[in-house]
C-alpha cells in the first residue's frame, strides 16, 4: 500500500504542492492505513480504507464526517490505541508500532480527549486532571497548583474537590480536556470534545483551544460534527466518507491563525463552510 | 445524588415503630391467644433470660469464641478469595478450564461437609473456622473475578493513552474499580461466615453461641433459646455494620455509598 491513491481527492482542494513538502517533516503520518474490525460472530466491518494523511508539526486538522464513518477509529489509530489492519502509522517519522508493540516513548507526547469524558469516579476533579502528572512522578504540590490553573482555564474553578458524578456532562468533558492539557502534550487528539457544550461555552472553548494550539505550537487533530467549528479552528479540514471510511477531501482554510470569531461572518469563510456542507450532503444515502 | 431530605429520618422512626409492634403482637399472642409459653415465651421472659446470659461470664466466653471463628474464617476467605478471584479474572482460560468444577463446588450445599471437617479437624475451633471460610470464600471470589473483568474500557484507554506502566495502572485504575466488587462480596460473605461458624457449632464442640443454642434446646429452655438467637442476630448485624462502615470509609465515591444515605 502506498500513498497517492487519493490524488484526485486531494487535487480538487487547496492543498496545492504543499503535500510533498509536508511529507518530509510530518509530525503524524498515516500511510495506506486500513482498519477491519472483526466481531465475535465472525462478521467484519471495514472501518477505514487506504487512509493516507500527513500532519505537519503545529498544524491544526479538523476531521468531519457522518456518524459511524470512522473518525474515532482514525483517531485511535493515530494514538496507537488500536493497531491498523494494514499500512503504517508514524509519529515524528518513527513507526508507532515497533515489531507489533506500541512505542511507549512516542505515546508520552500525546494528549487524548475521548468522545466520553472517561473521568475516574474515585478521583476528585483535581486528581483526575493531575493524573497524567502523577504518572510522571510530579509531586503533589505542583500537581495541585497545575490542576487549579487548568480548572481556571476550562471554567471549573471551585469544583476542584468535586467528584465527577457531581458535574454536568459538559463540565466533565471540560475536565477531560484539562486532563489532556495537564502535561503540555505536543500532539493533541480530540474526539468531539465540545459536543456536550452550549453554544457560548463552545465558542469560548474554541478560542481557548486555538490560543493553546498557537501558543504551545501543539499539533492538533480535532474531530467534530460542527462544520463551522471545524473550519474556524483548522488549517485543513479532512472530510471522511462512510462505509468504508475514506478521505473524501482535504480543504485548506487560508485565514491566518489565530482567528477571531468575526471570521465566521466573512463571505470567504462561509463559502468554505457551504462547500463542505454540500459535500457532506452529497454522501447522503 | 441528592438524597430526599424527607426520607432521611424515615427509617429512624419506622424501625422503633416496627419493633414495638412486633413486641405488642408477640405479647398478645401469648397472653390473649394463649400460645403455650413453652413454644413462645413472653418478651419479658426472654429479656430476663438475656439479662441472665449477659451477666454470666461464660456467655461472653462463648461470644468471643464465635466472634473469633467468624473473624478468622472471614479473613482467610477474604485473602484466598481475592487472590483466586484476581487470578481467575485475569486468566480467562484457567477460569474456563475450571468452570465445571467451580460450578459443582458452588452448588453443593457446603454445610453437608461439616461432618467431614469435624472428622478431619476435630471438634475444636479449627473445623468451624474452615466452615466459615468455605462459605465466605465463594461470594468474595466470584465478585472479585467479576470486578477484575469489569474495568471500564474507556478508563483503560485513558491509562493506555498515558503510557501507564503496570503498577500505576493497578494502583490508580484496577484496584479502585475492583474495590466496590470486593466490598459487595464481603457484605454477603460476612453473613455467610456467621452461618458457617454457627452451624459448625451446632454439629459438634463445646463452645460458642451455636453450642449455647444446642444446650438451651436440650434443656427445653425456650426463653434462653430466644435470647441466644437474639445475641446471634446482634452479632450478625454488628459484623455487617463493620464491613459496611469500612466500605463507606474506603470507597466513599461509590454510588452504593453515595446513593445509600438512607439506609
Ligand atoms: N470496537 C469495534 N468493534 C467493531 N466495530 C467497530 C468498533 N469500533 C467501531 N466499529 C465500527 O467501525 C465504524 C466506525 O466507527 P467509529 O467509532 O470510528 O465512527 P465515528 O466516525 O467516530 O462515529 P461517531 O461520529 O458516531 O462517533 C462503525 O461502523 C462501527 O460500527
Ligand atoms: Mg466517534
Amino acid at each position: 500500500m502506498t500513498r497517492g491513491s487519493h490524488a484526485e481527492a486531494v487535487d480538487d482542494v487547496g492543498t496545492d504542492g504543499a503535500a510533498e513538502e509536508v511529507a518530509e517533516n510530518a509530525e503524524l503520518e498515516l500511510r495506506g492505513v486500513d482498519k477491519i474490525y472483526r466481531a465475535r460472530s465472525g462478521a467484519t466491518t471495514q472501518a477505514l480504507q487506504d487512509i493516507s494523511l500527513s500532519v505537519r508539526a503545529g498544524e491544526f486538522i479538523s476531521l468531519v464526517g457522518r456518524s459511524g464513518c470512522g473518525k474515532t477509529t482514525l483517531l485511535r489509530i493515530l494514538a496507537g490505541l488500536v493497531s491498523p489492519s494494514s499500512g503504517q502509522v508514524l509519529t515524528g517519522g518513527r513507526d508507532l508500532w515497533q515489531g507489533g508493540r506500541r512505542d511507549l516513548a512516542a505515546s508520552a507526547r500525546f494528549g487524548l480527549v475521548f468522545q466520553d469524558a472517561n473521568l475516574f469516579p474515585w478521583f476528585s476533579v483535581e486528581d483526575n486532571i493531575a493524573l497524567p502528572l502523577k504518572l510522571r512522578g510530579v509531586d503533589k504540590r505542583t500537581r495541585r497548583a497545575r490542576a487549579a490553573e487548568l480548572c481556571d482555564l476550562v471554567g471549573l474553578s471551585g469544583f476542584e474537590k468535586s467528584l465527577p458524578r457531581e458535574l454536568s456532562g459538559g463540565m466533565r468533558q471540560r475536565a477531560a480536556i484539562a486532563r489532556a492539557l495537564s502535561y503540555d502534550p505536543s500532539i493533541l487528539l480530540m474526539d468531539e470534545p465540545f459536543g456536550a457544550l452550549d453554544a457560548l461555552t463552545r465558542d469560548r472553548m474554541n478560542l481557548e483551544l486555538q490560543k493553546i494550539s498557537v501558543v504551545t505550537g501543539a499539533t492538533v487533530v480535532f474531530v467534530t460534527h460542527s462544520i463551522t467549528e471545524a473550519v474556524f479552528l483548522a488549517d485543513r479540514v479532512v472530510l471522511l466518507s462512510p462505509r468504508p471510511g475514506r478521505i473524501r477531501s482535504v480543504t485548506g482554510v487560508e485565514f491566518p491563525r489565530p482567528r477571531s470569531l468575526d471570521v465566521e461572518s466573512e463571505p470567504a469563510f462561509q463559502d468554505v463552510v457551504r462547500r463542505l456542507r454540500h459535500e457532506l450532503d452529497e454522501e447522503g444515502g | 445524588m441528592e438524597p430526599n431530605p424527607r426520607m432521611k429520618w424515615l427509617p429512624w422512626v419506622s424501625t422503633p415503630v416496627v419493633l414495638v409492634l412486633v413486641l405488642v403482637v408477640w405479647q398478645l399472642a401469648v397472653s390473649v391467644f394463649g400460645v403455650s409459653e413453652f413454644t413462645l415465651p413472653t418478651p419479658a421472659q426472654v429479656a430476663g433470660a438475656l439479662g441472665g446470659l449477659l451477666t454470666d461470664a461464660t456467655t461472653w466466653g462463648h461470644i468471643a469464641i464465635t466472634l473469633a471463628e467468624v473473624a478468622v474464617g472471614f479473613v482467610v476467605a477474604l485473602a484466598t478469595g481475592v487472590v483466586v478471584g484476581v487470578v481467575l479474572g485475569r486468566a480467562e482460560w484457567l477460569e474456563r478450564a475450571l468452570r465445571p468444577v467451580l460450578v459443582a463446588v458452588q452448588v453443593v450445599p457446603k454445610v453437608a461437609f461439616i461432618p467431614l471437617f469435624v472428622i478431619w479437624f476435630g471438634f475444636g475451633v479449627t473445623s468451624k473456622i474452615i466452615m466459615a471460610a468455605t462459605l465466605a470464600f465463594f461470594p468474595i471470589m466470584l465478585n472479585v473475578m467479576l470486578g477484575v473483568r469489569s474495568v471500564d474500557r474507556g478508563h483503560r484507554d485513558v491509562m493506555l493513552g498515558l503510557g501507564a506502566k503496570r503498577w500505576p495502572t493497578f494502583r490508580d485504575l484496577e484496584l479502585p474499580s475492583t474495590l466496590p466488587y470486593v466490598f459487595a462480596g464481603m457484605e454477603v460473605a460476612v453473613v455467610f461466615a456467621v452461618i458457617g461458624a454457627i452451624v459448625g457449632e451446632y454439629l459438634g464442640g463445646s463452645e460458642g453461641l451455636g453450642y449455647l443454642v444446642v444446650v438451651s434446646l436440650n434443656a427445653l429452655d425456650a426463653p434462653q433459646l430466644f435470647a441466644v438467637i437474639f445475641l446471634l442476630a446482634v452479632l450478625g448485624c454488628l459484623l455487617y455494620l463493620v464491613v459496611n462502615g469500612a466500605k463507606r470509609f474506603v470507597i466513599p465515591w461509590h454510588e452504593s455509598v453515595l446513593g445509600a444515605d438512607t439506609p
